[in-house]
C-alpha cells in the first residue's frame, strides 16, 4: 500500500516538475521578443523547414482525410438526407476537426520529433554546452525560433489541409456519387461560417505550439548518445500527440 | 583570478567533487590531471556554471558566479574560450560560420570585419582558407583546431581546454600542445586544462593539480609532481598498473 501511495505521489512530484519545466522554458522563449527582428533570418529559416517542407505531407493527408469523410458521411446520409448537404458536413467536419487535428498529428510525428532529434543530437554532442559557453542563450536561439513558427506555420498548413481536404471530399462525391460541383460546392458555400473555419485555426495555433514547445523542452533534456536522441525523438512524438488529443477535447468544451 | 571554494557535486547519488578548493592565478597555465570519469570536465563545466554545484562556490574576478543573473551570467561568459573535448562545432554550419557565430551575436561588425576576424583567427590555429568547409569535412585534429578559433574570437581572458589532445596522434597533439603555449604567451591569457596525457602535460603546464576521489591531491610544477613520494601521483606519473588507484572506476558514496 505505501509503496503504491509512493508510486502515485513520484508520479504527480515528476508530473508537476515537467509541467513546471516546460512552462519556464517557454516563458523564457518570450522573454526574447523584443529581438524577433533581430533573429528574423533563423525565424524564417525554421519556417520554411516547419511550414514549407511539411506541404507535402499535409496535401498529402488532407486529401485523403477529406475523402474519407465525404464517404463516411455519404454512408451515414444515404436513405435520410439529402446528398445535396454532403458538401457541408463534409468542410465543417474538416473545418473544425479533421484539418486541425490530422495537420497537428501529422506536425507532431514530423517536426516535434525532428526538433527533439535535433536539439537532443547537439545536448549530447555538447553543442548546447558550447552555445551557452559563448554567451549565446539557446532558449533564444535554438527554442524561441521553433516554438515561434509551431505557432504560425501550423495554422497555415491548416487553411491548406482544410482547403484540398474539401477538394479531396468533392472528388469522392463526384467519382461515387456523381454530385455536381455546384451542389456540392453550394452547400459548402451555404453552411461556411467564418466561426467554423477560426475554431479550427485557434485550435491549430494551440497544437502548433505544443508540437514545437514539446519537442524542445524534450530536446534540450535529452541524455546519453544516440539511444537518448532515438528515446527523445519518441517522446516527443508521444507527449505532442496525447497533449493535442487532449487540447482539441478542453477548446471544443470551450469553443462550442 | 578564479577562486573555487569546497565544490561538491553528485549525480545519482555518485559523489564526483568532493570538496574541491583551487586557486587560478591571472595568467598561469594550469593543468588538471586525474584518471578518466574523476571529475575533471565536471569541474570545467562549473567555472562557468555549465553545471552548478551542491554545495562550494566559484569566484570569478572576485564575482560569485552561481550567483549572478542570467544576463550577467552571459556577460561573464565573454570572458572564457571553451574548447570542448570533441570540439562540439555546429554540425549545420561551414567553419566560419561557426567561428562568427558569437561576432554576430554579441557585435555590430559589418560582414567584412567579421570575415576578416574569422580569417585571422583561422591563420592563428594554423588552419587559413577552410572557412567553408562543414564540420563533417574535417579531421579530429581540425575540429579541435576550429574549435579554439572559435573559443578564441571574443578575445577571452580565460581559456579552458577539455581533454585538447584526446583522439589525436602524437604529431597533432604536439601541434596542439604547442598551439596553447603560443596563445598563453602571444595573448597573455589564463590557461586551464584538462588532460590525462603526461606528454601534454611536461609540455603546457605551469603548475599541474590533480584530481583523485573527488578531491585535489597534488599542486605543484610537473617536476614536483614526477618527484612526489604520493603513492596514487607516483601510479599516474609513472602509468603503472599496479597500486593504489583501482583499475575500475569507483563509485564514491557520500
Amino acid at each position: 500500500m505505501i509503496t503504491f501511495i509512493n508510486t502515485i505521489g513520484r508520479t504527480v512530484i515528476l508530473f508537476v516538475h515537467e509541467v513546471g519545466a516546460v512552462s519556464t522554458l517557454t516563458l523564457r522563449a518570450f522573454r526574447y521578443s523584443n529581438r524577433i527582428w533581430k533573429m528574423r533570418r533563423l525565424i524564417i529559416e525554421q519556417m520554411l523547414d516547419i511550414g514549407v517542407r511539411s506541404l507535402p505531407l499535409v496535401i498529402f493527408v488532407g486529401v485523403f482525410a477529406g475523402a474519407v469523410a465525404s464517404i463516411q458521411t455519404a454512408y451515414q446520409l444515404k436513405g435520410y438526407i439529402s446528398f445535396n448537404y454532403l458538401g457541408a458536413a463534409t468542410s465543417v467536419a474538416v473545418f473544425i476537426e479533421l484539418g486541425p487535428v490530422l495537420t497537428a498529428l501529422v506536425a507532431a510525428g514530423r517536426i516535434g520529433a525532428s526538433i527533439a532529434a535535433e536539439l537532443g543530437t547537439m545536448r549530447v554532442t555538447e553543442q548546447i554546452d558550447a552555445m551557452e559557453a559563448l554567451a549565446i542563450d539557446p532558449v533564444r536561439y535554438l527554442a524561441l525560433p521553433r516554438i515561434l513558427s509551431g505557432f504560425i506555420m501550423i495554422p497555415l498548413l491548416t487553411i491548406v489541409a482544410d482547403f484540398v481536404g474539401i477538394l479531396g471530399g468533392y472528388g469522392v462525391a463526384y467519382l461515387n456519387l456523381n454530385l455536381p460541383a455546384e451542389i456540392f460546392f453550394g452547400s459548402v458555400k451555404e453552411f461556411f461560417t467564418i466561426m467554423n473555419v477560426m475554431s479550427g485555426l485557434i485550435k491549430a495555433f494551440f497544437f502548433g505550439g505544443i508540437t514545437a514547445i514539446v519537442g524542445c523542452y524534450v530536446g534540450f533534456n535529452a541524455q546519453g548518445g544516440a539511444e537518448g536522441v532515438g528515446q527523445a525523438t519518441i517522446r516527443a512524438f508521444v507527449i505532442s500527440a496525447a497533449l493535442i488529443l487532449l487540447n482539441d477535447y478542453l477548446l471544443s468544451l470551450i469553443l462550442f | 583570478m578564479i577562486e573555487i571554494k569546497n565544490l561538491h557535486k553528485s549525480f545519482g547519488g555518485k559523489a564526483v567533487l568532493r570538496g574541491v578548493n583551487l586557486t587560478i592565478q591571472d595568467g598561469e597555465r594550469l593543468v588538471i590531471v586525474g584518471r578518466s570519469g574523476c571529475g575533471k570536465s565536471v569541474l570545467l563545466k562549473h567555472i562557468i556554471n555549465l553545471l552548478q554545484p551542491d554545495e562550494g562556490y566559484i569566484l570569478v574576478d572576485e564575482i560569485p558566479i552561481r550567483k549572478v543573473g542570467q544576463k550577467d551570467l552571459f556577460q561573464l561568459r565573454r570572458q572564457f574560450g571553451f574548447l570542448f573535448q570533441g570540439a562540439a562545432l555546429f554540425d549545420s554550419m561551414t567553419v566560419s560560420e561557426n567561428i562568427a557565430l558569437p561576432l554576430n551575436e554579441h557585435t555590430k561588425w559589418s560582414k567584412t570585419e567579421i570575415a576578416e576576424k574569422v580569417s585571422e583567427k583561422l591563420s592563428l590555429v594554423g588552419l587559413p582558407g577552410i572557412e567553408d568547409l562543414k564540420p563533417s569535412e574535417l579531421s579530429g585534429g581540425m575540429k579541435k583546431r576550429v574549435g579554439l578559433a572559435r573559443a578564441l574570437i571574443l578575445e577571452p581572458k580565460y581559456i579552458m581546454y577539455d581533454e585538447p589532445t584526446t583522439g589525436l596522434d602524437p604529431i597533432m597533439a604536439a601541434n596542439i600542445d604547442k598551439l596553447i603555449v603560443k596563445l598563453s604567451e602571444h595573448l597573455q591569457v589564463t590557461s586551464i586544462v584538462v588532460t590525462h596525457d603526461m606528454q601534454s602535460v611536461e609540455k603546457v603546464a605551469d603548475r599541474v593539480v590533480m584530481l583523485h576521489n573527488g578531491r585535489i591531491i597534488f599542486s605543484g610544477t610537473v617536476d614536483e609532481m614526477n618527484r612526489s613520494d604520493d603513492e596514487v601521483v607516483h601510479q599516474f606519473v609513472t602509468a603503472d598498473a599496479d597500486g593504489p588507484i583501482q583499475p575500475k572506476p569507483q563509485k564514491y558514496l557520500t
